[in-house]
């Protein structure tokens, strides 16, 4: 519970932020703090250098954007759950930022953060990948941007380069009529997803016509849910149809495992059907 | 106006620095000088350590030194086992505070640095080198007690530390003779106590005068004094003890730690005061745990529900090496209870205590009875089924009938009264028992699994005759002592020897000497915690606190009343017999304006100008309440909960308590004590237990993965009571403080059960996680 000694910078500007993680090898950024200094009191992780992000204004907030938001990296889970913009164009993102962790968590943890730390149990990951979003990252070479479907690369690693900021999160709007849901099975101890399930569904008359489904907490990275897609796409939405397509979620994954004491990978691939049956049921039940 | 508030709910008055973090705890305390320690531990559960180089640390900044167990060898005792269980061929293998060649559980220490800061202590820990050659590791205390399990003390065969056997009647017979007979395995999960506050120790040194000074976290000062002596070889008068403020315990600040010793020596070799705190992961390595039980049991009975017979055979896990009381907490609190509130004329456990490469395994608010309370409730229930009764009704039957003054049981202890039908009643008419099996039979016909689980259990506590403790191998009394002193402005400080942490006996304990002498109870400051201020005490635990030191205090304001009345008499110039006493007040029979107050009396008494021949000035009182017999409190709990079939998840829907405590001092702390209790009881339940790994590391490291029971996840707590006084109590009290912890395992344990009944599911091991219980469900669905 006492990290190894570090040396701290507070940078004023992303500009600032990228030259001191090049000049400072194994430079961290501390943002909410809340997976970092975990890690580091428990001396999982030791990096020399803290480089502080907390305090540019720039990275704070969330916009509009076209028809979606563009949400700063610092923006806490609370400030999600409570925007009405985003309640408004992308009622999923702020629902999943609703349910993370607890108050405290919501507090402080941010959107930035979350994602950056690629955490499989992690809800945001989910959701923004069922949501089409772009990670934004500014670097020495300038800005870029990043499919948040190619930015989660590995348990706890993402697509960001060393000397990366992940400056906002672009989150397109839901399509008019669409409906959407998060649905999650919390760990009891920690409050993290041991399963999530993200579901945007549009109908047309009484078939859907178009599902994305994302799936959280069974492999190192959110599964797409392709073949339950697949078995929606002009299927009915009534009688045991969602449950049917949901159970296709079983072909879906081949990646790369995520299970623990509490929960073993089988019954996460289990409970993703459950998962993603409530998550369409939902969905199904919000959509116009 | 009455100053009286005994009976009636007074706020705790030491809510408001506790909640506002105004207390002051142990690691508040700065010395001047003071350095601290970090303490290295074993990253295996089970090595020889082939060597250890401390110089890569001995150079790091700030380090002031770097012990081993070499250093301590000679110097500290090894950690003493307390409780020396008679008749048990019981064997307490040396346990060196700092490991010497050998490791036995991931925690274990194994060297000390200290430093002038903390964080120089920690990172000097990293650069100690010790080479470890890995040995191996049982955990399941079952399988540490088979032949050719890895050993982990030379001289214990099968780790078992001791075999203890309980009987009364012959069970063979019953078992022989009975129409229905029902088995079962019962596992209780290892459990962390997780106190607020984390252990911390301070240990000053004065070597001029061979005097130290110990600030601590326990529950018990006057034992770790003792405890200390015995370890430091510093005599125990010229050790000071003192527990500041206390964030919680549990029972987990009960033992005599290695910690403490390790400062001690620490603060006496480097003739500066040294400051050690443990970490919310070293709480988790290094603090004892609780229960770890794997518990055989069957149960026989006649065909009219008439239970006759008991049969056990548990496997206590008691963690790498003997901890304080370790040994008594399967046995003594656990096998002696095993009629519950029921008659069972035949009864026989035989209790093995097991090392297993777990931390040591020590008493847990409820030890040993929520263990015994659990396997009684689960067998009647099991009982009921394969008779298909009411479990309502098979209790009913079998429960001991109202007594008002000591029932003999089976195992051989005497309960002191209990009226165990009426909570029973209570209960099951504040829940609407009938309501319930009504909705319950509705939600089953919709395939919904919906069950109901109750508990009647009784317990031992109010801890206890100290005859008793010798005789059952307890190295100490159990007795408590206080000292009741009226100042000359009639307010009265009260000295304990037990030590108080957050139950809210600062509240009681004024409480019953304004009961008593009629002050008004503000006036009344209870203080404790120190050796040097306080009378010797066996401290706090095993729900005594109030029942053991209250009956002291009582006994002390009843001299004080009796000395009282005889000054108030030589100066009113009446003659004792004919004195009066009302709420504190001393009058002339029948001219009450010929009266003293208490207040006039603690002045005259101090200031002496006037007092009768003979009496000896000043108004204080000390007693020493040694109990007669144990305190054995009562109740029925019930619960209702609905399973997920698809997930296995548990929603614990509605939860009712009735309890009988005896007389209730306050209230409102009572139901404190219960509503705390039940959630902590609800823990190993659902959520709680140590998970270790093949190789004994631990899987539930942190309260990321250590499921503690929160808000969101519990019914509100349903709480009433009845009272049925102690016979031998002076006040008449039993205790609460572990009763909840003791009723909700079993009652929570009962419903999930009831609630996979018709699956065919019978057991599942605590605790319930949704993946175990889908699992039980999938496999049933599969033909089990
Ligand atoms: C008790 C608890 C419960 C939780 N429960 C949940 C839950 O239910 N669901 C959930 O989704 N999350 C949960 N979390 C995680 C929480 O949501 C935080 O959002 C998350 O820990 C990371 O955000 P942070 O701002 O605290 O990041 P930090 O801890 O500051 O940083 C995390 C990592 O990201 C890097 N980083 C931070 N910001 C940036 C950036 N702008 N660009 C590049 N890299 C960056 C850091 O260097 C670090 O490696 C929980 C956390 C705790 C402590």
């Amino acid at each position: 519970m006492f990290p190894s000694q570090f040396t701290y910078h507070r940078a004023a500007s992303v500009a600032e932020a990228v030259q001191l993680l090049g000049s400072n090898e194994g430079a961290k950024l501390l943002a909410g703090g809340h997976s970092l200094l975990p890690m580091m009191k428990l001396r999982v992780a030791s990096p020399p250098t803290l480089v502080d992000i907390g305090h540019i204004a720039d990275l704070k907030g969330v916009s509009a954007d076209g028809d979606g938001v563009r949400i700063g990296a610092l923006t806490t889970h609370a400030e999600i759950a409570g925007s009405a913009l985003v309640q408004e164009r992308a009622p999923v993102l702020a629902e999943a930022a609703s349910r993370v962790g607890d108050p405290a968590v919501r507090n402080r943890g941010t959107i930035g953060g979350n994602v950056s730390h690629a955490d499989p149990q992690s809800d945001l990951p989910t959701v923004l990948t069922a949501l089409g979003a772009t990670i934004n990252a500014t670097g020495p070479g300038g800005d870029r941007s990043i499919a948040a479907a190619d930015f989660f690369t590995g348990l706890l690693e993402n697509a960001l380069e060393d000397n990366e900021v992940l400056t906002s999160v672009s989150v397109p709007g839901v399509a008019s009529g669409a409906g959407t849901a998060y649905v999650k099975f919390s760990h009891p101890a920690s409050r993290y997803s041991v399963v999530g399930a993200a579901a945007v569904v549009s109908l047309s008359g009484g078939t859907c016509s178009s599902a994305t489904v994302v799936v959280g907490g069974v492999e190192s990275t959110p599964t797409r849910a392709s073949s339950v897609e697949a078995a929606l796409a002009g299927s009915a939405t009534g009688g045991d149809a969602l449950a049917a397509a949901a159970s296709a979620v079983s072909g879906d994954f081949g990646g790369d495992p995520v299970g623990d004491v509490f929960a073993s990978n089988e019954y996460r691939q289990a409970m993703a059907a459950v998962y993603v049956r409530r998550a369409l049921e939902a969905a199904v039940a919000r959509a116009g | 106006m009455t100053t009286r508030s005994f009976g009636s709910g007074i706020r705790r008055r030491e809510d408001p620095r506790l909640i506002t973090g105004k207390a002051p705890y142990t690691d508040d305390i700065k010395l001047p000088g003071m350095v601290h320690a970090a303490i290295l531990r074993s990253p295996h559960a089970h090595a020889n350590i082939k060597s250890i180089d401390t110089s890569g640390a001995a150079s790091q900044p700030g380090v002031l030194a770097v012990y081993t167990g070499a250093d301590l060898d000679g110097v500290i005792a090894g950690m003493p086992c307390a409780w020396l269980l008679p008749g048990s061929d019981l064997k307490t293998p040396e346990h060196p505070a700092i490991a010497k060649d050998r490791v036995r559980y991931v925690g274990d220490a194994v060297a000390v640095v200290v430093a002038g800061t903390r964080y120089e202590a920690e990172d000097a820990l990293e650069h100690i080198d010790v080479e470890y050659e890995t040995l191996g590791v049982v955990i399941n205390p079952k399988d540490a007690a088979q032949a050719g399990a890895p050993q982990l003390h030379d001289d214990v065969e099968n780790n078992i530390a001791f075999t203890w056997a309980v009987a009364g009647g012959d069970t063979d017979a019953a078992f022989a003779s009975a129409d229905v007979t029902v088995s079962d395995t019962i596992t209780l999960p290892r459990l962390i106590a997780n106190p607020m506050e984390p252990r911390s120790a301070i240990a000053s040194y004065l070597a001029a005068m061979n005097e130290l000074t110990l600030w601590s976290t326990t529950q018990n000062p006057h034992i770790c004094r003792f405890l200390t002596s015995v370890v430091t070889g510093v005599p125990e008068h010229k050790i000071r003890v003192i527990a500041p403020e206390v964030g919680g315990g549990f029972g987990s600040k009960i033992p005599y730690y290695p910690d403490e010793a390790i400062t001690a020596f620490c603060a006496m070799q480097l003739g500066v005061p040294v400051k050690w705190t443990e970490t919310r992961s070293e709480n988790y390595l290094a603090t004892t745990q609780g229960r770890d039980h794997v518990e055989e049991v069957e149960m026989a009975a006649t065909s009219d529900g008439t239970i006759t017979g008991l049969r056990t055979t548990v496997y206590a896990g008691m963690g790498a090496y003997l901890s304080t009381a370790a040994p008594g907490v399967p046995t003594i609190l656990h096998g002696l209870m095993y009629s519950g509130a029921y008659n069972i004329a035949n009864i026989s456990g035989t209790i093995h205590g097991v090392f297993n490469n777990g931390t040591p395994v020590d008493a847990y608010r409820g030890a040993g009875r929520p263990e015994a309370t659990t396997l009684i409730e689960r067998l009647v229930d099991l009982t009921a089924a394969a008779l298909d009764m009411d479990p309502a009704e098979l209790r009913r039957k079998n429960l001991i009938p109202k007594f008002e003054n000591g029932h003999d049981v089976a195992t051989g202890i005497i309960y002191d009264s209990g009226d165990y039908e009426l909570t029973l009643d209570a209960c099951l008419n504040n829940a609407d028992y009938a309501g319930l099996r009504a909705s319950q039979a509705a939600a089953r016909a919709e395939g919904r699994l919906v069950g109901i689980g109750m508990a009647t259990w009784v317990e031992i506590c109010g801890l206890g005759p100290s005859q008793v403790a010798g005789a059952v191998g307890f190295q100490g009394g159990l007795w408590e002592s206080a000292i009741v002193r009226f100042h000359p402005t009639g307010k009265v400080n009260v000295m304990v020897g037990s030590s108080p942490h957050g139950q809210g006996e600062e509240t009681t304990f004024a409480q019953i000497v304004s009961e008593e002498l009629g002050v008004p109870v503000e006036d009344v400051e209870i203080i404790h915690g120190d050796t040097d201020n306080t009378p010797m005490g066996w401290g706090t635990y095993g729900s005594r606190t109030t029942v053991v030191s209250g009956g002291a205090i009582a006994f002390a304001s009843r001299k004080i009343k009796e000395k009282s009345k005889e000054l108030a008499a030589h100066l009113l110039e009446a003659a004792v017999e004919d004195i009066e006493y009302e709420d504190g007040t001393f009058f002339v029979r029948g001219s009450a304006d010929q009266a003293k107050t208490i207040q006039d009396i603690a002045l005259m008494a101090n200031v002496a100008w006037n007092m009768p021949e003979g009496m000896e000035p000043g108004l204080e009182a000390s007693a020493f309440y040694d109990p007669p017999n144990f305190t054995y409190p009562f109740g029925t709990h019930l619960a209702v909960v609905e399973v997920d079939p698809e997930t296995g998840r548990i929603d614990l829907q509605n939860y009712w308590a009735v309890d009988d405590c005896g007389v209730q001092i306050n209230p409102m702390i009572v139901e404190g004590q219960v509503h705390g209790g039940v959630v902590q009881g609800v823990g190993p339940a659902l959520w709680e237990g140590v998970v270790y790994d093949d190789n004994g590391q631990p899987l539930t490291g942190t309260m990321q993965d250590y499921a503690l029971p929160r808000a969101d996840l519990l019914p509100d707590i349903n709480v009433g009571s009845t009272t049925t006084p102690s016979p031998h109590h002076p006040l008449g009290l039993k205790g609460v403080g572990e009763a909840g912890t003791i009723a909700a395992t079993p009652t929570v344990y009962n419903a999930v059960m009831d609630a996979l009944r018709p699956l065919g599911v019978n057991r599942v091991d605590m605790p319930l996680t949704p993946e175990k219980v889908w699992r039980a469900i999938n496999d049933a669905k599969n033909g089990g």
